[in-house]
């Protein structure tokens, strides 16, 4: 398999556990080409930003509803 | 402070008149980081709010307020994506390309290798750190078509695996992974160019 293949399958293993077969490939080319190695890194280190980053940025009590919104939920929740 | 919110919030955890005053915030940000959108995540907000109040009675108190809420949420968010995918659905633009995996041309050669070879971004764990580094992260999902940064925020910081969150989405699964496949394309690309660039900046400000 060559590099563009690789990185589709790369991409679903993010997503879906790979047939043996596939693994083999994975692993194989892996082994030899320093780019696909690379790209398999991004894909982990972006999840794992993601994952870390959001945590903080849900937990950020510097980020609020704006005060008009919050007014406009409060109107619509009274006519319910 | 810890103290005094678990208070408050056993005080608030049946009324709910306060749910808006405890958890409006923290939905708030909940939704953005998800949506990614101010308005829809208000819009998300308010939906939750709603449903909370119609169905308070189902309610039992057996979790916190804000963990009932979180998951009424979750499927409003669900709702919004799948709303907006269906309004405007991916390939719109050309249908043929959903065929033959659109826009991978631009990465690679005719061989299949690498028109611009991936590079490594460094130390994984310093990177996880590093403001600037998540500030470009941030920078390039925003330029990734809004439905796909949304599955791939959704695929990403859930614990849902895929199958659960195509069924919610109600597309399939050969679906996401083109466009969860393309959504790292597309960011990982941008990321590597703009981190890179930074080093350049940062070395001419040094010198």
């Amino acid at each position: 398999m060559n590099c563009k293949e690789i990185s589709r399958i790369a991409s679903q293993a993010m997503d879906r556990p790979l047939t043996l077969r596939e693994r083999v490939s994975v692993w194989l080319h892996l082994g030899i080409c320093d780019p696909c190695r690379n790209f398999v890194s991004q894909l982990r280190l972006l999840r794992a930003v993601l994952k870390q980053q959001s945590h903080h940025a849900e937990n950020d009590e510097k980020v609020v509803l704006s005060h008009s919104a919050r007014e406009a939920i409060r109107e619509t929740l009274h006519q319910h | 402070m810890r103290s005094m919110d678990t208070t408050m919030n056993q005080d608030s955890d049946c009324n709910p008149n306060d749910w808006l005053n405890e958890h409006g915030d923290y939905l708030y940000r909940f939704a953005l980081v998800r949506l990614r959108d101010t308005h829809l995540a208000e819009d998300a907000v308010q939906e939750t709010l709603l449903a909370a109040l119609k169905n308070s009675s189902s309610f039992t108190g057996k979790s916190s307020a804000r963990t009932w809420l979180t998951g009424i949420l979750k499927h409003k968010i669900v709702d919004l994506i799948r709303h907006a995918q269906k309004e405007q659905p991916l390939y719109e633009d050309d249908p043929a390309e959903e065929m033959m995996e659109p826009g991978m041309d631009e990465f690679f050669d005719d061989t299949g290798h690498w028109a611009e070879k991936p590079s490594s971004l460094g130390d994984p764990a310093r990177l996880m750190e590093q403001q600037q580094f998540w500030h470009i992260l941030q920078n390039c999902l925003d330029r990734l078509p809004k439905k796909l940064a949304r599955l791939f925020m959704l695929r990403e910081i859930e614990e849902e695996d895929n199958e659960t969150i195509c069924k919610e989405l109600e597309i399939t699964a050969t679906n996401a992974w083109v466009m969860l496949y393309r959504s790292r394309m597309g960011l990982r690309k941008c990321v590597e160019m703009h981190w890179a660039e930074r080093g350049v900046h940062d070395k001419t400000l040094d010198s």
